[in-house]
């Protein structure tokens, strides 16, 4: 596995304020690596950074083996990147953009067009593809910002939140390609939305007040929460109390704040518990086991003071 | 070179995307044309140049050329496009000459479509063609430097009317460095090295020399010069704001 970024200390500071503080991360090709955090955490900074926009105030970057401080101009052509909220040209038509981009890419001719309809076809830009680029939808907006990161088929794909503002439609399609992108890259996608994590990432980090503070598969991640793999019971309406008494030598037994009647039960197994609920011939609706949530996770490893315990 | 040139191209179309460029050609023409006639006397004086027309080139530039610049990068940085100009696989020095080059090519176009004025006093009279080209040159020299200075306060901000003012301010003191108003100033207590120093700043002085039909090196050196300062200076800003 070949390591297309590799980030060292990498830390950016506005006057007093330090907003990336001491990143180290690597990521290899076929990896879609997710950067979590809330917002002001320093993901777009970062973001900036690989991508050659802002200049690192200590530590380095380096992109398929080019430092981002030393030869800037290589990385930067080995980079797809799509800044937070795809900003592009909106006097120009989504044509005249690309054709912009693909001649700055240091494509011609037929091979620039080749490009151009291929990328096109792959985003779903066709229907808008001679219409100024301010009149068009904040989907198509999206796309035409994601076109401009692909066309030149790069090592190397920087997408800050690039489904933010979609419809659930638009979503799907454009982790699709994302997904279908990952593997002869590496990607970094920056969002808020943890499902989008699961569905995309194969690795995700949280970053909060400049620092990493996680790092994992979505899996591992999970199993950060403390309700990971709980078993959530729902006894039949009357015998709660009889549920209640049998479990309670099992594990831990707590009642599920909001929802009546549900209980969870920690540190005892499925097979156990399943087992003892046959055998002793107790009524429940529903039994399942508790996977917890990325949710979960983040605001227990974000939150300022509950972090402690983490 | 290549991506100077396509940096220059897509700018300078950005220009005629919007009614804009339209209107601010329709205004200069009027402009120059009727402090041409107005103010500068062009039939009263009856000569067959162009010195009514060309003298009052630098005060229009002072509010016309600033409108042309301010544009230039402010645009950019308030709508975040910056970012992509940036990362794509270009030099600094790259973008900055591209822009500046579409400006100037475009205050070319402006200046080109006076030629009216040219063919009307040819009609007249017989004048010294030489010295209108030289004037035209001159002035499209110039209006370069202008840009220069206007590109780089551009660049300083993301608000196109505070890159307007400070450009225009800043033309404006380059322009009256010739005159006594600001001279005399110094006049009382500063040594002649520096009046002279302050005086040779002056694009009034510079341009006069040119509209007189003398072509000297040192003219055609200082606007040269001064473009190419104020586009090392517009380098410099936009690298800082990198690392600010």
């Amino acid at each position: 596995m070949s390591l297309l970024i590799v980030l060292e200390k990498l830390s950016k500071s506005f006057g007093q304020f330090t907003a990336v503080d001491g990143i180290d991360l690597a990521v290899p090709k076929g990896e879609v690596l997710g950067f979590l955090g809330p917002n002001g955490a320093g993901k777009s900074t970062t973001m900036k950074m690989i991508s050659g926009f802002l200049e690192p105030s200590s530590g380095s970057a380096r992109v398929a083996g080019f430092d981002i401080a030393q030869s800037p101009v290589e990385v930067k052509r080995r980079i797809g990147y799509m800044p937070e909220g795809a900003p592009s040209y909106g006097e120009m038509t989504a044509a005249t953009f690309l054709s912009f981009v693909a001649e700055i890419r240091g494509f011609r001719g037929a091979e620039k067009n080749r490009r151009i309809d291929e990328t096109v076809d792959r985003v779903r830009l066709a229907e808008v593809f001679h219409q100024p680029i301010d009149t068009l939808s904040k989907g198509f907006k999206r796309r035409v910002g994601l076109a401009q990161a692909m066309l030149h088929d790069p090592e190397v794909l920087i997408l800050d939140e690039p489904t933010d503002g979609l419809d659930p439609n638009q979503k799907h399609h454009v982790r699709g390609l994302i997904k279908e992108m990952a593997r002869d890259k590496a990607i970094i996608i920056s969002t808020h939305i943890l499902e989008e994590v699961e569905a995309v990432c194969s690795r995700a980090v949280i970053i909060a007040q400049g620092r990493l503070l996680a790092d994992g598969t979505p899996e591992e991640l999970l199993a950060r929460d403390p309700h990971h793999q709980a078993l959530v019971i729902t006894p039949v309406s009357g015998s709660e109390d009889q549920v209640r008494a049998a479990l309670a030598a099992m594990g831990q037994i707590e009642a599920i704040t909001g929802r009546d009647h549900q209980l969870r039960l920690t540190g005892a197994s499925h097979k156990d518990v399943s087992a003892a609920i046959r055998d002793k011939n107790l009524q429940i609706e529903e039994l399942y086991v508790e996977r917890g949530t990325l949710d979960d996770v983040f605001r227990q490893i974000t939150a300022p003071r509950e972090s402690a315990h983490a | 070179m290549r991506n100077i040139f396509i940096i220059a191209n897509r700018e300078f179309r950005a220009y005629f995307s919007t009614p804009v460029a339209y209107v601010f050609l329709v205004i200069f023409l009027a402009l120059t044309s009727a402090f041409a006639f107005y103010i500068g006397g062009f039939f009263t004086r009856g000569q067959a140049d162009l010195v009514s027309f060309f003298s009052y080139h630098p005060w229009l530039y002072l509010a016309l050329i600033p409108a042309i610049s301010m544009r230039l990068w402010a645009e950019e940085r308030n709508s975040g496009t910056i970012e992509l100009l940036l990362t794509l696989p270009i030099s600094t020095t790259e973008a900055v000459v591209g822009k500046f080059l579409a400006a100037w090519a475009f205050t070319g176009i402006a200046l080109a479509l006076t030629f009216p004025m040219w063919i009307t006093v040819n009609v007249l009279g017989i004048p010294d063609n030489g010295v209108i080209l030289t004037s035209y040159a001159g002035s499209l020299f110039m209006a370069g430097a202008f840009l220069a200075i206007g590109s780089c306060v551009s660049a300083l901000t993301k608000n196109q009317v505070i890159a307007f003012i400070v450009a225009a301010t800043v033309c404006f003191l380059f322009t009256m460095s010739g005159l006594d108003l600001v001279l005399n100033f110094f006049r009382g207590w500063a040594p002649e090295i520096l009046i002279e120093t302050i005086a040779s700043f002056s694009f009034l002085t510079h341009f006069q020399a040119v509209t007189n039909g003398v072509i000297d090196l040192r003219d055609a050196i200082f606007f040269f010069s001064l473009i190419a300062f104020w586009l090392f200076a517009n380098v410099v800003v936009v690298d800082m704001k990198k690392s600010a």
